[in-house]
């Protein structure tokens, strides 16, 4: 369980937010600004929230006062809104970047379950630029789950996508989460794909929680 | 050529190194070091030559220091010629490796530190290699810069023919000494080597924007 209570001062208003995720999708809705994204990114450990708490089961991730949990440390998976594939490497290196060598042998049938789901196995030679952006956003989740994360943060993750590839791509990530029940929190401003994927909806707005 | 290119190699890990680590850092007093860096790209080579006399002669205070621990004389060697080289060069390779890092995508980073990269390996698979051509472009000048070193190199360790005449001071005394054919050979070597670091950094360059740009869909 993912159980986060934070406030953080920004520009334009103060961020104050609590809530849990179990093993469940969790979906951040909110227009853009609502401080959706500083979320995943103090979630993420990217950016540090003024005071709270961020817990993911027994690990504290974040806590006032106390240093926080380096990044590297976290256990999770990021997808990034523009994907931020490598662009200097292979589809293939690209998503065995976060698997620790001496889990190799043990994790790659792991990732050859992950690639079929996805369907770019015949992708792995090709480079970031050479492949499409539903091709680029298949890849970018496969690398977000290849390393086991316990945690799954995802930043938009269909908005560049026209509708048809989105709602396949919306079908994939049901399916994914059906085989490996971990706590996803997804933030988007599309209403229709909060309903679809979310188990549960947060109205975010001016940095508050509005609706449950 | 052995004082330019030992020079390339320190200011390579310095510029690099400094670049990087300034580049993500912002305090007080930092435009203030940026400048100072910078400073003996606007100086005349013989002020540049004149302060390193000053500190690396026998009574400047880090001479002094070599000598009593080291007892290593900087001055009249070719050491003391690697060292205006380094400094005459450093500018040139921070200012390239600065602008590389500048426009590198943080995004990337970030990534790479949430699948459970350490900042070393960050560094080593993702800014390293990204940054590299803007990071080569400045090796190459450096190097350039280091080999036509004159004025600072002549102030500090001057013109001992076998020990410290690099290419450019042999060229001006042997000029001055009326030497015209020996002048022509060696220009002619410099000319060439210069010319030939540009065109392979300009091609260089323009396979790597191929590399970056392409789409193959």
């Amino acid at each position: 369980m993912l159980a986060v209570t934070i406030q953080k001062k920004l520009p334009y208003f103060q961020l104050d937010v609590d809530f849990t995720v179990q093993k469940e999708i969790v979906v951040l809705f909110g227009p853009s600004g609502a401080g959706k994204t500083t979320i995943l990114n103090s979630v993420a450990g990217l950016i540090q929230p003024d005071s709270g708490t961020i817990r993911l089961n027994d690990t504290i991730f974040f806590e006032t006062g106390q240093k926080p949990l380096p990044t590297r440390k976290r256990k999770l998976g990021y997808l990034f809104q523009d994907y931020a594939l490598f662009p200097h490497m292979t589809v293939e290196k690209n998503i065995l970047y976060g698997v620790k060598k001496e889990r190799e042998a043990v994790s790659s049938a792991f990732v050859v379950q992950l690639l079929t789901v996805l369907g770019i196995r015949h992708l792995l030679p090709k480079y970031p630029h050479q492949i499409s952006g539903g091709e680029k956003q298949r890849v970018a989740l496969a690398r977000a789950l290849a390393g086991k994360p316990e945690l799954l943060l995802l930043d938009e993750p269909l908005s560049a996508l026209d509708a048809k590839t989105r709602q396949q791509c919306q079908d994939e990530l049901l399916e994914l989460h059906r085989l490996w029940q971990i706590p996803v929190l997804l933030v988007t401003h599309d209403e229709k794909e909060a309903e679809k994927l979310g188990n549960r909806i947060l109205t975010i707005n001016q940095g508050k929680i509005v609706d449950k | 050529m052995k004082v330019a290119g030992i020079a390339t190699l320190i200011v390579f890990v310095a510029g690099v190194g400094t670049a990087f680590w300034l580049g993500r850092r912002s305090f007080p007093g930092k435009s203030v070091i940026e400048s100072l860096f910078l400073l003996p790209l606007v100086l005349p080579p013989t002020v540049v030559g004149f302060g390193l006399l000053v500190l690396f002669g026998k009574n400047g205070w880090i001479g002094r220091l070599l000598a009593e621990w080291f007892d290593v004389q900087v001055v009249f060697t070719w050491i003391g010629a690697v060292i205006a080289s380094v400094v005459v060069s450093f500018p040139l390779m921070y200012q390239a490796a600065a602008a590389a890092f500048q426009t590198l995508d943080e995004k990337l980073e970030q990534a790479a530190r949430t699948m459970g990269a350490s900042e070393w390996r960050v560094f080593w698979t993702i800014s390293f290699p990204l940054a590299w051509p803007g990071i080569l472009a400045g090796l190459v000048l450096s190097f350039a810069r280091a080999l036509g070193e004159f004025g600072a190199t002549l102030m500090i360790a001057g013109y001992i023919p076998g020990k410290t005449d690099t290419l450019p001071i042999a060229i001006y005394f042997a000029a001055e000494a009326g030497q015209m054919e020996k002048a022509t050979i060696w220009a002619v070597i410099i000319v060439a080597l210069g010319f030939s670091a540009m065109m392979w950094l300009n091609w260089w360059g323009r396979k790597n924007m191929r590399r970056f740009s392409r789409r193959d869909e």
